[in-house]
């Protein structure tokens, strides 16, 4: 009787949960099919008319996407910003969490807790006096520019999350390879390096993700010649409805990048996002 | 003797201190070094912008005068930013109770299933979509005509699931053709009918294209008599294609009209109802002997219902909510799990065998052990929350936008979006980063705490 009961209760379980599912993968779904269909079909009816008819999808919006000189532009500098701006994050907070959990200088504690409290200052704060001081440096409208205020924003979660762990490595470890006569830098480089690599793959995996799907920063920042795929696609939303043939497989070709690499680096990737939700 | 070999080696004790002092300096400098570029960008293009923003927002928009607190009473003045502050509290309130409830929810069941690993990884992934591309998404599914947008194509067929479709939004009645228009928009008989009649219904202004499949001429079915105690009749469309029809009379090649809702109506009460078959054929038996008013209900004519205004002023923050529900569930749902898995097993399984039940077990032990893990989430999702910004900006339609404003989409466009008034824009920069200076304290509390 209790294991009936506890059988039934299981399979409404997991009824539930096969409905949640599909709940979630509903509205992905409906943008990859109004991806695959012209403007003529979206205009006659919804996606799901499509599932009957499939003969009205084709990757032609993709194909006039990449002929579309400004998406394209676009996607690249969406990479051109990502991809430096991940990576300079990595090396600089790389160097300063080493120096902040192994090294001595004057001020070492405070500062730390300076970047501790700078977890949480919301990027809104910064975008008008910087847009100030990058219009007196000629940032503004660049990618450097854009680049810059991603890494300064990045900044204090990475060196707060790879502080904390090479501040596990051990003492022991340490002391022997400067009783070897290694120089700090290559204790850095050969040793710390590569034992922080499961922090570094998270924090470089929680930052790409963080400027590749950014819009506002961009939006600011960047002029029409160096925004990104999200700035270009959110011109475009101003005329919603007459263009999803346009911005469905844009947006699409946005996430999808993301996706891959979530897909991909699945442990990282939650473990990146876990701990990068403090910011 | 080993005493003054050792002296003989070491250098002179000055010279050593010397050079301990200057190794430790040496390691100052390169650890000066290491931190530099990391301070310098933080400095410069943080630190410094706080402090600015704090000291613009004395200021006017042009940031000439100082006003003083001008710009923090100005907020809670303006109906703009007022409408903004207004939401993000509703934000704050709503969404981290929501999703930490359903994430508790759905990682406490997800346990039970074997594919609870595929279901998390789908839950998760809205995570790695940028808040525009959830933007675009959800405005599509949002969308309010039920032939684009999905939650209103689902509304409406649950809709006409339970409560019919009106099939014949346009039709209407010709004037003087034996069918009076009532105030309701219904049409009922001109003249009097008495069981023993037959009652023929002409509409017209429906295209035939927008008859309903399967729907039959009515001709045989109106030539038939009716009998002594009832009354029987078409309802047809009085139009011939291609010309040649008769006015107010059945002709061979008119259409009845099926489905058509048709009631029996004597002193003004409705004695019967019934509904109208292929052929638009109609016929109420047993009536008693007295005059009757044969009418069509409104709702036959009623426009089709349209589903929900998601995006109108009223549900647009609700909407957004729901949005932003389907990228973070996941994230709660996830790190309440590793909090579950940690929980000590047998604390459950001893209540299991003292004969709890599943709730009892989820209510007593689960929660109050999680505490901790779901103050977290909570707080998380918090700071998180208040900075909403690509979400709202994007699924928001233009003339809704000020409906669904909140502080930080507030913040852009009084400082860059037409508004222009730095001033106000970064008092209201200010209010946000207020707003988490609590989430600041708290984390460098946990932070010393951890250093002991």
């Amino acid at each position: 009787m209790n294991a009936l009961r506890r059988g039934l209760g299981n399979s409404l379980v997991q009824a539930f949960l096969v409905v949640v599912g599909l709940v979630w993968l509903t509205p992905l779904a409906g943008l990859f099919v109004s991806s695959l269909r012209s403007a003529q079909d979206t205009a006659k009816g919804g996606w799901w008319t499509a599932l009957k008819s499939p003969g009205q999808l084709s990757f032609d919006n993709y194909s006039a996407l990449l002929g579309n000189s400004g998406m394209t532009r676009a996607f690249w500098n969406t990479v051109l910003i990502s991809v430096p701006a991940t990576f300079l994050v990595v090396v600089l907070a790389a160097l300063a969490g080493y120096a902040f959990a192994w090294l001595d200088f004057p001020g070492r504690e405070p500062l730390f807790l300076l970047v501790v409290a700078l977890l949480v200052v919301p990027v809104q704060i910064g975008l008008l006096p910087v847009a100030k001081l990058f219009g007196q440096l000629g940032l503004f409208g660049t990618i450097p520019g854009v680049v810059l205020f991603h890494v300064s924003y990045g900044l204090p979660f990475a060196i707060f999350l790879l502080r904390n762990y090479f501040a596990e490595m051990p003492r022991e470890m340490l002391e022997a390879a400067r009783m070897d006569g290694g120089t700090e830098w290559r204790i850095f480089t050969r040793l710390v390096l590569p034992v922080g690599r499961p922090a570094i793959a998270s924090l470089a995996i929680f930052q790409f993700l963080w400027v590749w799907n950014d819009m506002l920063v961009a939006l600011l920042f960047a002029d029409s010649s160096s925004q990104p795929l999200t700035v270009e696609l959110q011109s475009q939303i101003r005329q919603f409805g007459s263009n999803i043939d346009v911005l469905a497989p844009g947006a699409f070709l946005s996430l999808v990048v993301p996706v891959v690499v979530f897909f991909a680096f699945q442990r990282h990737f939650v473990q990146g996002v876990m701990a990068g939700s403090v910011k | 003797m080993t005493a003054t070999l050792l002296k003989e080696a070491s250098p002179p004790p000055v010279a050593m201190a010397d050079r301990r002092r200057r190794a430790r300096r040496r390691g100052r400098v390169i650890a000066l070094a290491f931190v530099f570029p990391a301070l310098l960008l933080l400095g410069a293009l943080v630190v410094y912008p706080v402090l600015f923003s704090v000291g613009r927002s004395f200021f006017d928009a042009s940031g000439t005068r100082f006003v003083g607190g001008d710009n923090y009473t100005e907020m809670f003045r303006d109906p703009a930013t007022l409408k903004a502050v207004r939401n993000t509290a509703i934000w704050v309130v709503v969404a981290p109770a929501l999703l930490t409830g359903l994430g508790l929810i759905l990682a406490v069941l997800v346990e039970k299933v074997r594919w609870a690993t595929a279901f998390k990884l789908l839950l998760f992934m809205p995570m790695a979509v940028s808040f525009l591309a959830a933007g675009i998404i959800f405005r599509l599914a949002y969308d309010e005509d039920p032939d684009k947008g999905v939650l209103n194509a689902a509304v409406v067929s649950v809709h006409d699931a339970f409560k019919g479709t009106s099939s014949y939004p346009t039709a209407r009645a010709r004037d003087g053709q034996g069918l009076t228009k009532g105030a309701d928009g219904s049409y009922g008989t001109t003249a009097a009918a008495s069981p023993g009649h037959t009652v023929d219904l002409g509409l017209v202004g429906i295209l035939p294209k927008d008859l309903p499949q399967g729907a039959r001429p009515a001709y045989p079915a109106a030539a038939q008599q009716a009998a002594v105690d009832e009354i029987r009749g078409v309802a047809y469309l009085d139009f011939t294609r291609g010309g040649g029809g008769q006015q107010g009379k059945v002709d061979r090649q008119e259409s009845g009209l099926p489905e058509m809702k048709v009631e029996a109506v004597r002193d003004g009460k409705t004695v019967a109802s019934t509904t109208t078959a292929d052929d638009g054929s109609f016929r109420f038996q047993g009536l008693g002997s007295g005059s009757y008013t044969v009418r069509l209900p409104a709702s036959n004519f009623a426009p089709p219902y349209q589903g929900v205004s998601w995006l109108g002023p009223a549900l647009v923050t609700p909407a957004i909510i729901g949005a932003y529900l389907w990228i973070w569930t996941g994230f709660a749902m996830v790190l309440i799990g590793a909090g579950l898995a940690a929980l000590p097993r047998d604390a459950l399984e001893a209540a299991r065998i003292d004969g709890a039940n599943e709730w009892q077990i989820f209510r007593r032990i689960t929660v109050p052990l999680l505490g901790p893990v779901l103050t977290v989430v909570f707080v998380t999702l918090v700071i998180n929350v208040m900075k909403v910004f690509d979400l709202v900006y994007i699924i928001a339609p233009g003339p809704v936008q000020e409906d669904a404003t909140v502080l930080a989409t507030q913040m852009w466009l009084v400082s860059f979006g037409g508004g222009n008034n730095q001033g106000l824009g970064s008092a209201l920069g200010v209010l946000l980063l207020l707003l988490v200076i609590p989430a600041m304290v708290f984390n460098v509390r946990r932070f010393r705490g951890s250093q002991r």
